[in-house]
């Protein structure tokens, strides 16, 4: 096995630029994405058809949207909370957007400790990304909460268009599940870095492969994706 | 597979391993300064509705916020800047296709909308 992979690093590199690295690329022998691990390639796929599902989501609410003949309810107005005796509009959407955020800034540093091996700084970062994750989903949880009182339900509402309900809770609640499916995917690396699993490359209980800190940038980019979709979910739901 | 089947040259971790080789290694100033930019434009994309701007100005600046927050999420934070083209390509051409989509969707709900005033209205 290691002499395999002795010739395999002494194969030349291609030297092409733009359009003809690709072709280089898909054109030559055993692998595609050279040079990638291929844990990487595999979470980028997932998350592509990831994107199609979120996609079709936010697709089918523009369709929605365009063809009620009933006025869609005032995003602004609904998510406001009131602060000190007056309505602050998408107060609580904008400091889940900003946790968000910043788990999202956690998690690309923890990403970066991890390859310099510092395995307390990773373990730390990793945690701290779980909770602004765990806190992201709490205030979702809120939001829910405070629009089932109001009387918002999958098929009407009390201020106007009934798709507005759908499209709300099948929207962020794939996007909900998707956070606390992270969460938990977090903690389980934040474990094995905190054990040192990945320093000694010990076999994973799933999938039984040697532990190593590209692991730590799969979840990243797992995460990060989460993060993305919400900008999008922000941008068309919240405040379109 | 490559990496799972890696000699175990280095257990104790003092040594960067073999795979650290191709690990994206980036300074960290860098994160910082995306994480910044990307509180600055939530700020901003949150202003666009704080002050009631409305009509095209409002619909442009939303768009633009959130494209320039996607791409610096994808580039940076997802290390799409220095990946290998081919993988770049691989994962960001198809979702084009979701134009598409949208454009067959914008079609259905106008004549959607345009047969319920047409039938539905009292």
């Amino acid at each position: 096995m290691n002499e395999a992979i002795d010739t395999a690093a002494a194969l030349p590199e291609v030297q092409a630029e733009g359009w003809q690295s690709i072709v280089a690329d898909a054109s030559s022998d055993q692998r595609l994405f050279k040079g990638v691990p291929w844990g990487k390639p595999m979470m980028w796929i997932f998350l592509l058809s990831d994107t199609f599902i979120f996609g079709s989501f936010l697709i089918s609410y523009m369709t929605v949207r365009t063809s009620t003949t009933v006025p869609w309810p005032n995003p602004s107005e609904v998510f406001s909370l009131t602060m000190f005796g007056r309505s602050v509009p998408l107060l609580l959407i904008a400091i889940m957007t900003f946790i968000l955020i910043s788990s999202s800034g956690t998690m690309a540093l923890a990403v970066n400790f991890g390859y310099r091996r510092d395995r307390k700084t990773t373990f730390w970062l990793l945690l701290a990304t779980a909770v602004l994750g765990a806190t992201f989903v709490g205030m979702q949880t809120l939001e829910w909460t405070k629009l089932i009182h109001e009387g918002v339900r999958p098929w009407g509402n009390p201020w106007g268009a009934a798709q507005f309900g759908s499209s709300f809770f099948m929207i962020t609640g794939f996007h909900g599940t998707h956070v606390t499916i992270g969460v938990i995917f977090l903690i389980i690396v934040a474990t094995k870095v905190r054990r040192g699993d990945l320093d000694l490359q010990r076999h994973g209980f799933l999938t039984g492969r040697r532990g190593n800190y590209e692991i730590v940038e799969i979840m990243g980019l797992y995460w990060h994706f989460v993060d993305l979709v919400w900008v999008f979910i922000f941008a068309f739901f919240y405040l379109w | 597979m490559e990496h799972a089947e890696q000699p175990h040259t280095a257990p104790d971790g003092d040594h960067p391993l073999p795979s650290a080789a191709h690990g994206q290694q980036h300074p960290l100033g860098i994160y910082f300064k995306i994480w910044g930019l990307l509180f600055v434009l939530s700020a901003a994309s949150y202003m666009v509705d704080y002050l009631h701007v409305q009509g095209l100005l409002r619909w442009f600046l939303i768009v633009v916020f959130m494209l320039l927050k996607a791409g610096l999420i994808v580039s940076v934070f997802m290390h799409m800047l220095w990946e290998r083209l081919a993988l770049v390509y691989a994962i960001v051409v198809p979702p084009l296709l979701l134009l598409v989509l949208m454009g067959i969707g914008a079609l259905e709900g106008d004549y959607t909308f345009l047969t319920r005033g047409l039938f539905l209205s009292p």
